[in-house]
């Protein structure tokens, strides 16, 4: 741990008595394998790192950022990267928010260390995981045609930022996924599903859920046709559950609420989702995959309350974005080594989910159940609040799944979503990304299709 | 002075094949970056960035095995070279003498820009942005640039290099009405210098963003169902990109994952779509003079009236197949595996006019900006979203309406391609696959699709 502190630390010492500086630093490893027909298609071992430097500049109008970074940790290179920085900060706009950001005193949370079983266990038995889970899902089902990729892949990092406003951080996290897209056929029809599994430690890792929801998710799609357009209620799966949640999340990050740039600037304490909606980011809680104990500017991670029972209870922020705001840093500032933090959530959910996702089917009756969105980037707007994406899935009719539903679009805004989610499941699902999955019920969505 | 010298080339594919590959590749890059944006009425950040390092693979039977490494030392490609033989430690190689013919020739120095000025251009174009109306209530300038110089050498013998630099600039608007906030995109990206960003070009592009977000305030929802959609020309050729464009790509094509596997010779398109890709279109963002395999840019028909005549191919695939790479190994950086990627993906021009496609269009979408899409090669399945639409009713282009996706099927839509017209434009976008972003081109001119489903919530 501590040589990387003290290089960031060190670095520190090429800053002039009239500028404030940054520095972060990372390093990382990982392991790659991709099988393929029973071979190992590629296998990929890799180890990098990094330097991301800010220089602040005081001047009379506010301060001046500059902000430069390089994919080394050579002592040259650093030094280097200092001096762009510099030269970059006299080209900025001053700004009075802009000093450097500085501990707010919040205790750190305790969290369990990076697990070393990675390191501990040989390539060949990550290897034969993937082989394993290729042939599991070639084997499952007759109608399996051809498995596309079966992945294992897991990574190491470490990082540390030191600044000339008393900031000194160290993390280090650790994990690995492995996935497995399959191709489902029977006579002209093809159809595809993928599975995955993420896990902190090797033996965590799920083959046969990761099988069993690929193989499920591709032959249940057999025969699949385009239904009438209509205007319905609509069951999200897990997965798409927590695409939605990231992308409203997304919505509540500071920057974009400053800059008037959400859909949900100026709505603080309004009603803005049914009751029972209360949406949590909380990069403490150590089973989420989003889970860190300091943030990209070296505070700590606390949990954020962003809506509670449908109000609008607050939002995410960095450092400049909370002062721009007139509020405190959320110890949510998010990077790399190659950019400046901004704010963000790491590890949303949503509480109090009650039901089986049995019993919301049972409940919706007649509708449609999601469990493959597309078409998010081009599709969804979190200023203007616009929705339409592809969507694949499977028609509900008496309360229960019917035949597979393709090449269809579902439409609505987001600020209307929310505000007619009719149901919320019981089926919490740790998954990769921001936010955790959940089978989510939302009615008067409209459909396109013939 | 090369990145690596080809004498130490030399001595680490040797190293990497000692474990018995039948193919080695050092792939060694140097890549300066720098940008600038002006958000919220300030320049907030000037950032610059430097990543220098070497990729080595080794291909033994069906494995490949890749390692990188920043440090570009004997030690450090060699340790690299041993990681990435690993891979086929099962048979002992031999020692093979490698023996590299070609030059290097890459320049020393990095263009430089002037950094005072690029401030004072983003403050202008702010400006012109907000002075579009008085409902512009938000505007962000960007501006980066990009300098890569790399070399890449092979146990074929093969010693290549080239230097590129691509410019981005653009500027996003939002405009604020009674029905709630709208976005408005445009950008110019072309392989070449800054000197690119003309006042004028600048100018236009703050002109066309506020315009779009203006114009969008007054739209209504789009409609659903399945619809006539003409395309402008230029709006975004992301159709072929997503329609056929990755399924024709021979990674797919190999493991039959793809709808077009099989189907060299056949009809896949109407007889008005000719598709090529090209990656020696110069200053087209997808543009190069070798493919970061070291083999040359080429411009490849891979529809011709319809009818299917080849694939895309990166080296290890045509090496498998037993023919010539197409020049598509592409890779994001060093620390990537190169894969089939498209270059500059157009359609030709036809012989219609846009106004008699439009006139001839009695209900229907008329798309005069497209954003991203997605496709699944293995279904065909995709979709595209539009950032800038209007109705056609009666042969004329009316009401604007909000954005929304548009899905289709591929080879049923490239069959349902009904007029094409003679205005051709390229777009620069960014193409993602396998967790890799490469910059691309795409290309058409107006165009009548006769039937697609658009993903609006009016009926």
């Amino acid at each position: 741990m501590s040589d990387l502190l003290n290089l960031a630390e060190q670095t520190l010492s090429l800053a002039r008595s009239d500028e404030q500086a940054e520095v972060y630093v990372s390093r990382g490893t990982e392991t790659e394998v991709r099988v393929y027909g029973g071979e190992v298609e590629h296998l990929v071992s890799a180890s990098s790192s990094g330097v991301g430097i800010r220089v602040v500049l005081p001047t009379s109008d506010g301060f001046r950022t500059g902000f430069a970074w390089a994919g080394s940790l050579e002592a040259g290179v650093v030094a280097e990267t200092f001096e762009a920085a510099r030269q970059n900060a006299a080209f900025a706009t001053p700004d009075p928010d802009g000093a450097l950001p500085a501990s707010d005193g919040h205790p750190r949370a305790t969290m369990p260390p990076p697990s070393d079983s990675f390191a501990r266990t040989p390539t060949e038995r990550k290897i034969a995981l993937a082989k394993a889970l290729e042939a599991a899902v070639r084997s499952g089902d007759p109608r399996i045609r051809q498995v596309d990729s079966a992945d294992y892949a897991d990574g190491w990092g470490e990082s540390a930022i030191a600044s000339t406003a008393g900031i000194r951080a160290y993390d280090e996290d650790a994990g690995s996924f492995i996935s497995v897209s399959a191709v489902a056929g029977e006579a002209e029809d093809t159809q595809t599903g993928s599975g995955y599994s993420v896990a902190r430690s090797f033996d965590e890792l799920d083959l046969e859920a990761s099988a069993k929801d690929a193989i499920e998710r591709s032959t249940r799609m057999l025969g699949a046709r385009k239904i009438d357009s209509q205007t319905t209620t609509v069951v999200f799966d897990p997965r798409v559950t927590a695409s939605l949640l990231a992308i409203i999340s997304s919505a509540l990050s500071g920057e974009a609420i400053v800059k008037g740039r959400s859909m949900f600037a100026d709505r603080l304490g309004e009603r803005v989702a049914v009751e029972g909606f209360s949406l949590v980011d909380d990069p403490t809680n150590p089973l989420a995959y989003g889970s860190s104990a300091v943030d990209g500017e070296g505070l700590a991670c606390r949990p954020t309350t962003l809506m509670s029972d449908g109000v609008l209870s607050a939002f995410v922020f960095d450092t400049l974005s909370g002062r721009r705001a007139s509020m405190p840093s959320t110890g949510s500032a998010l990077r790399g080594y190659s950019s400046t933090p901004g704010p963000g959530c790491q590890a949303v959910s949503l509480l109090g989910g009650q039901l089986e996702p049995e019993a919301i089917l049972a409940t919706v009756g007649k509708g449609l159940y999601v469990h493959s969105i597309s078409g998010v980037h081009s599709g969804v707007s979190t200023i203007s609040g616009d929705f339409s994406v592809g969507a694949e899935g499977l028609v509900i009719r008496d309360g229960a799944l019917a035949e597979p539903v393709r090449e269809i679009t579902v439409a609505s805004t987001l600020q209307r979503m929310l505000l007619a989610i009719t149901a919320i499941g019981n089926d919490l699902t740790y998954l990769p990304g921001m936010a955790t999955g959940q089978t989510m019920a939302v009615a008067e969505i409209a459909i396109s299709g013939n | 002075m090369p990145l690596v010298s080809p004498e130490l080339c030399e001595l680490v594919l040797a190293e990497a094949l000692l474990t018995g590959g039948e193919f080695a590749e050092i792939y060694a890059e140097d890549r300066n970056n720098a940008s600038a944006v002006l958000d919220d009425h300030r320049v907030e950040e000037l950032s610059s960035g430097r990543s220098r390092g070497a990729g080595i693979r080794v291909v033994s039977a069906e494995t490949t095995g890749f390692a990188h490494t920043a440090d570009l030392s004997e030690a450090g490609l060699l340790a690299a070279a041993r990681a990435a033989s690993a891979v086929a430690s099962s048979s002992r190689g031999a020692s093979k003498g490698i023996a590299l013919s070609g030059t290097v020739d890459l320049p020393e120095a990095t263009p430089s820009v002037d950094r005072a000025k690029v401030v004072e251009m983003l403050q202008r174009v702010d400006e012109h942005a907000r002075s579009q109306g008085s409902a512009i209530t938000q505007s962000q300038v960007g501006v980066a640039d990009g300098y890569r110089r790399f070399i890449v050498a092979n146990s074929d013998g093969l010693l290549a290099s080239d230097h590129q630099t691509r410019t981005r600039f653009n500027v996003t608007c939002i405009a604020t009405g009674d029905t709630g906030m709208q976005t408005g995109y445009e950008t110019i990206a072309r392989t070449e210098g800054y000197e690119i960003l003309s006042d004028e070009a600048v100018s236009a592009v703050a002109k066309e963003a506020a315009r779009r977000a203006l114009v969008k305030l007054d739209a209504r929802p789009a409609p659903s169902g399945e619809l006539a959609v003409v395309l402008a020309g230029g709006s975004g050729g992301i159709l072929f990109h997503e329609a056929c464009g990755h399924g024709l790509e021979a990674d797919h094509i190999v493991k039959d994952t793809s709808v077009y596997a099989g189907k060299v010779g056949q009809r896949v398109a109407s007889e008005l779509v000719t598709l090529v890709d090209d990656g020696t279109v110069a200053g087209e963002w997808g543009h190069f003079a070798i493919d970061d395999e070291g083999m040359p840019a080429a411009r490849n028909v891979l529809i011709e009236n319809g009818i299917l005549t080849d694939y895309m191919w990166d080296g290890l695939r045509a090496r498998r197949a037993g023919r010539r790479s197409s020049g598509n190994g592409r890779r994001q950086s060093y620390q990537h595996l190169p894969m089939v990627r498209m270059t500059n993906t157009y359609l030709l021009a036809g012989n219609a006019t846009a106004e008699e496609i439009i006139a001839d269009t009695d209900y229907g979408v008329y798309v005069a900006k497209l954003g991203g899409g997605q496709v699944n090669t293995a279904t065909g399945d995709f979709v595209f979203g539009t950032s800038e639409a209007y109705l056609i009713e009666h042969g004329r282009i009316t009401a604007p309406l909000r954005d929304a996706n548009l899905i289709g099927n591929g080879p049923e839509i490239l069959q349902r391609i009904d007029a094409v017209a003679n205005d051709f434009a390229m777009t620069p976008g960014t193409c993602g696959k396998d967790g890799q972003s490469v910059p691309v081109g795409c290309g058409q001119a107006t165009l009548r699709l006769t039937g697609v489903t658009i993903g609006g919530t009016a009926s």
